[in-house]
Formats: C-alpha cells, sequence, structure tokens
C-alpha cells in the first residue's frame, strides 16, 4: 500500500508571530519555519503504518516555493521513502492546494492520504476536506486512531461528543488530530539520508491545475491587547461590577 | 547570531537536539540534578540521535562522518537543558571515544566501540589524579610490565562519567619522569584491584558521576595498552581539542540560557512601577550578555570551520574555551544580578549555571593553562 503524505512549510510554532508594519501580512523576515506539527504528526503514522508491514511506501508531498524543500527532507529523515515538491510562487489558499494535490494522487495513485487537520499559520482546516470532494476519495477527519482493516480503513475521530469511528473503503483521506501519535525525532543517521532519497519537483502546470486565487488577504492585525484583570474583595462588589461595569447582567 | 556556514543538514540535527532536550531533559532537570542522578536512558536515547557518533565509522556504531559544526550543536542544545551535571554525565563517554578508535585493540574495538556509541555502555577518560590535574606530563599512577600483563598502582580523581563506567582509558607512567613516559591502557570496569568512589558535595554538576578510581595491583592483558609504550602523552593532548571545543559550545548554551531566563524574567518582574526590562540599567546588562555570547559564537563557528578544514587550531580552541568562560561567568553573574534574590534560591537555571561557571573555567585545562598554552602556540 502507497501513502501519500502532505507537508507544509509554517512558522515554527514556538516562534511569536508579528504582523507587519503596514497589516499586509504576518512578517516572517528571519522567523524560523519549520514543518506543520500536524503534518508531522501525518507523516509519523505514514511511517509507523510502514514500518508494520502495512504500508509499502511513503510519499511526502508538499507545495511552495524551493525553501519548502527542507521540509519535504525532514519527512524523509523521519522515514519517508520519497518526495515530491509542486513548486509554486507566493501565498497559495486551500483550494488551490487540493487541487494541487488532487493532481498528485492521480500521479501517484496513492491507497492512503494523511494530512494534518489544519496548518497552524492559516487554520483553515480545509484542505483535507476539499480534496476529498474533488478525488471523490472518503474521509475521515481529526482522526485520533488509524487501523487498516483489509480494503478499509477504520478511522477513530476526535468530535465534540466523544470518540466516533468511521470506516472508509480505501482509497481514503485521513486528517491528523494532535492526539494521533507523538512524532519521533529525526536522529542524524536518518537526517543524512534523508539527503539521498529521490525528491521530484512539479510545476502546477505538470499537473494541469490552474492556481488563480480567489481569496484576497485584506488586513492583518495583531489581537487587541488585554486589560489586565482585578480581584473583587466580595460576592456583592463582582455582582455590582458585573451590573453596572460590564453590563453583562 | 547567524552562522555563514549553516546547511540544512546541521540545522535538521540541531533541531533535533534542541527539541528533545525542551521534551525529555528541560522538565527533569531541577529534579535530577537535586537527585545527583539521572535515568540511564537518556544515554541510550541521545545515541540512537547521534550525538556520540562523530569520527567514529559506521562499523562501530558510528556516523562514518565528523562534523565540528554538528559536535558544538549537540554540545550546545544540551547545555540548555539548564543543568550542565547532565551534559556531563553523557558527555563522559566522548572523551575516551576517540582514543578507544584510534589507539585500542581491534579485538576490543569491535567488542564494544558501538554500545558506548549507542550509548548503552559508559566510557570515562581517567588522566587527572589527586596530585595534579593540568600537570599531565607529570602524572604518577604506574603501569609496569609483568609477562603477559601491565600491573596498575595509583589513583584518578574528578573522573566524569566514572561511576558508572563501564570502559576506561587510564593514564599511566610506563618509563621515565616526564612527557615521554606515559602511555595510555584500556581497563574494564570488574578487573580485580580496580574500584572507586563518588565524588560528592560537588559545588555543581551534581547530575553527573565524578568519581575518584583507584588501582591497587589492577592487572591488565598487555594488549590493553594503547597506541605504542611511552607515547601517551601526544594522544592525550590531541584529545584535548575536542573535548574543548565541547566546553565552548557549552559554555555557549548556558550563556544562551542566561540570557534567555534574565530576558524572561525582567519582562515578568515589576519595580518602581514598570517592567525591569524597562531599566535602562537592565537593559544594558542585557546588551552587554547578548554581544558576549554573539562574539563567543562567531569565535566557535570560525573555529569549526578550520577543523572541518583540516587543520586543528590548537592556538585558537585555547583562546575560545579561556575566551567563552570569562564571558560565561559574566553572563551568570549579571544574570543572577537581574533575578536578584530570586536567583540566589535553588531550583532555577540561572543559581545552577552560577555554580557551574567554574568547572568550565578549570575543567578540561584551566583558564590559566589555557593562556599559557595559546602564548607557547605563538612560538613565546
Amino acid at each position: 500500500m502507497k501513502v501519500l503524505v502532505a507537508v507544509k512549510r509554517v512558522v515554527d510554532y514556538n516562534v511569536k508571530v508579528r504582523a507587519k508594519a503596514d497589516g499586509s501580512d504576518v512578517d516572517l523576515n528571519n522567523v524560523k519555519m519549520a514543518i506543520n506539527p500536524f503534518c508531522e504528526i501525518a507523516v509519523e503514522e505514514a511511517v509507523r503504518l510502514k514500518e508494520a508491514g502495512t504500508a509499502t511506501e511513503v510519499v511526502a508531498v508538499s507545495i511552495g516555493d524551493k525553501a519548502c524543500q527542507e521540509q519535504i527532507r525532514t519527512a524523509l529523515a523521519l522515514g519517508a521513502d520519497r518526495g515530491i515538491q509542486v513548486e509554486t510562487e507566493g501565498a497559495v489558499e486551500p483550494l488551490v492546494v487540493a487541487k494541487l494535490l488532487k493532481g498528485v494522487v492521480e500521479k501517484e495513485e496513492p491507497q492512503l492520504v494523511i494530512l494534518g487537520k489544519q496548518s497552524i499559520d492559516g487554520d483553515n482546516n480545509q484542505t483535507g476536506q476539499m480534496l476529498g470532494a474533488l478525488a471523490g476519495m472518503p474521509q475521515g477527519t481529526f482522526a485520533s486512531e488509524v487501523v487498516i482493516d483489509g480494503d478499509k480503513v477504520n478511522v477513530t475521530r476526535e468530535v465534540d461528543g466523544g470518540l466516533q469511528t468511521v470506516a472508509l473503503n480505501l482509497p481514503a483521506i485521513v486528517t491528523t488530530d494532535l492526539r494521533l501519535n507523538e512524532p519521533r525525532y529525526a536522529s542524524l543517521p536518518n537526517i543524512m539520508k534523508a539527503k539521498k532519497k529521490p525528491l521530484d519537483v512539479f510545476s502546477p502546470a505538470d499537473l494541469g491545475v490552474d492556481v488563480t486565487t480567489h481569496l484576497t488577504q485584506v488586513s492583518v492585525e495583531p489581537p487587541a491587547e488585554r486589560q489586565a484583570g482585578i480581584k473583587v474583595e466580595d460576592v456583592d462588589q463582582l455582582l455590582d461590577k458585573l451590573k453596572n461595569e460590564a453590563k453583562v447582567i | 547570531m547567524q552562522n555563514p556556514f549553516e546547511t540544512e543538514e546541521r540545522r535538521a540535527f540541531r533541531e533535533t537536539i534542541r527539541r528533545y532536550v525542551e521534551a525529555e531533559v528541560k522538565p527533569h532537570a531541577d529534579e535530577w540534578d537535586e537527585a545527583g542522578d539521572f535515568p540511564w536512558r537518556v544515554h541510550e536515547e541521545l545515541g540512537a540521535l547521534g550525538y556520540f557518533g562523530f569520527g567514529i565509522s559506521d562499523e562501530y556504531g558510528g556516523l562514518g562522518f565528523d562534523d565540528a559544526f554538528m559536535r558544538a550543536a549537540a554540545a550546545e542544545e544540551l547545555a540548555r537543558c539548564g543543568a550542565t551535571g547532565i551534559w556531563a554525565g553523557v558527555g563522559g563517554r566522548s572523551i575516551s571515544l576517540g582514543p578507544l578508535q584510534s589507539l585500542a585493540s581491534e579485538e576490543i574495538r569491535s567488542r564494544l566501540l558501538e554500545d558506548i556509541v549507542l550509548g548503552r555502555k559508559g566510557s570515562a577518560l581517567a588522566i587527572t589524579e589527586p596530585g595534579g590535574g593540568s600537570d599531565v606530563a607529570n602524572l604518577q599512577t604506574t603501569a609496569t610490565r609483568d609477562g603477559d600483563e601491565y600491573v596498575l598502582n595509583g589513583s584518578k580523581t574528578f573522573i566524569t562519567g566514572g561511576m558508572k563506567g563501564d570502559y576506561f582509558v587510564v593514564g599511566a607512567r610506563t618509563g621515565d619522569a616526564g612527557l615521554l613516559g606515559i602511555s595510555l591502557f584500556f581497563v574494564e570496569w570488574g578487573t580485580p584491584g580496580f574500584s572507586r568512589t563518588s565524588l560528592d558535595r560537588k559545588m555543581g554538576w551534581w547530575a553527573s558521576d565524578q568519581a575518584t578510581l583507584y588501582f591497587d595491583d589492577c592487572r591488565v592483558p598487555a594488549a590493553n595498552l594503547m597506541g605504542a609504550e611511552n607515547r601517551g602523552f601526544v594522544a592525550i593532548m590531541e584529545n584535548f581539542n575536542f573535548e574543548r571545543l565541547s566546553l565552548v559550545a557549552g559554555a555557549v548554551g548556558m550563556m544562551k540560557t542566561c540570557l534567555e531566563e534574565s530576558i524572561a524574567y525582567a519582562r515578568d518582574r515589576h519595580t518602581f512601577g514598570k517592567p525591569l526590562l524597562e531599566h535602562q540599567v537592565i537593559r544594558h546588562k542585557i546588551a552587554d550578555m547578548s554581544a558576549r555570547v554573539d562574539q563567543v559564537e562567531s569565535y566557535m563557528n570560525m573555529i569549526c570551520w578550520q577543523i572541518n578544514e583540516g587543520a586543528m587550531p590548537v592556538a585558537e580552541i585555547c583562546k575560545a574555551k579561556f575566551a567563552a568562560t570569562r564571558a560565561l561567568e559574566f553572563c551568570a553573574s549579571e544574570a543572577m544580578q537581574i533575578f536578584g534574590g530570586a536567583g540566589y534560591l535553588r531550583g532555577n537555571p540561572v543559581e545552577r549555571i552560577y555554580r557551574e561557571v567554574k568547572v568550565f573555567a578549570i575543567g578540561g585545562g584551566s583558564e590559566e593553562i589555557m593562556r599559557d598554552l595559546a602564548v607557547r602556540q605563538m612560538g613565546l
């Protein structure tokens, strides 16, 4: 079974992002970049499937400019077998990403596609679902457990009411939630081996995809600074403040 | 500061060690240091990540390549855990690995190098004696040939990794007085006549298993002689280079921790109606600390580049070591001043680093010896 994993280059989760002075975007100048944490979980799950003998090949795909090859190499160091970069310039919106991934799916014909449920930059949580719709594949989103069962995959999903398990016919799409697994650390021997693994580059045209965007980013602002809280003396004072200052009761 | 020699692999490896330290070491650093011990799994986990494999061929479990930048990055990132006793405890083996690979017999290498490199077993280098450390040429432990064996007598102290170590590289006198009478021996823990005691009540490095070793008519096979008889001194001196580089890198990591902790504390702590960080006197301390970090880090990067180019810059390593520990002393002291009373209480990295400055400034060649060696290298 071939598994395709999508990985995205995002601002490292430890970085406190700032808006640009002109409010056009987040300032990415000299900011540390990393693989999106949910994508890393997706890679780990695919590699575990391979180690368990369920998957035969793990292909990591990323979409972006040349810099995103670093995140593909990270996936290769974690155990993916080969990489694919779809080279794009500038921002790509979820629908375009989903279309490009569909192109890769048609080329590679994987039995399973694993994606992060969302990336920590845009927080859109759309790509996996859009890919499911475009490719006509069943989807199991917010996965906390993935079990391959013959020509099906059972996906346990984290939903508001608890856990829901869905059985999907393969080929299928899974998006990962935080508790699916704990990704391993890339060891130095594996980092060095990743250098030698194949990495193919395609253009959107190779995949027959139009990358015209439909969304325009209007402005980016930092969240409003919160006022410091106060301590109230007693319940009466609390009620008074809620009634007359906050005006919520 | 940016390193002009950065590569994707170097960045990825640093990231691996940083993340490992953040998740698996840092949360336990206080507890382990107070307990004076840490779990053996840390050796094995770091071993699996490649921490000990530099310069060791892959047939012995090593990486099959060397890279001074990666060595330094690993040492720096682990030192950032805030309790360098852990750093020393795992790193003790590193200074014995070079001599074991280059000088031990093939039987010894193929039997145990992989176990050491992968962190399953511990090893240590035993040179310093109760009677003297820096004056290596004058060491007193003796090894006398008796048939197919050597008989070792004497003692070693301040041996990092000494209490948990399984394998030891021991310097002993086989010939006349002076540097041309010293040889290196491979000695296994468990050999009759070999005993050890823990070096307790240390100023810092509590988590590290420092030991005093005793050799009392301890007999080892003649095949345990490492390299040629009476030629141990040069091997010991060459081995110091990577040890000192890792001490410089460790100091950089500790300085960065001092700086980060200081900034975080100065942001939170309010005095005279505003955060500490907004007081000019504190801002200047931050600037001075930051400049020292940049200076030592840049110096270290140039040295790493030169080592990779094939020339061991002995003088620069000596100079960098004392420059690094002077800078570390400054940063630790300034961080303590910023923390004030809070820094005087145990349970924070700044207090611990302040206590650990001296083991870096003295161990692996004291600042005074480093200056002397540097000037000698200038032909003076």
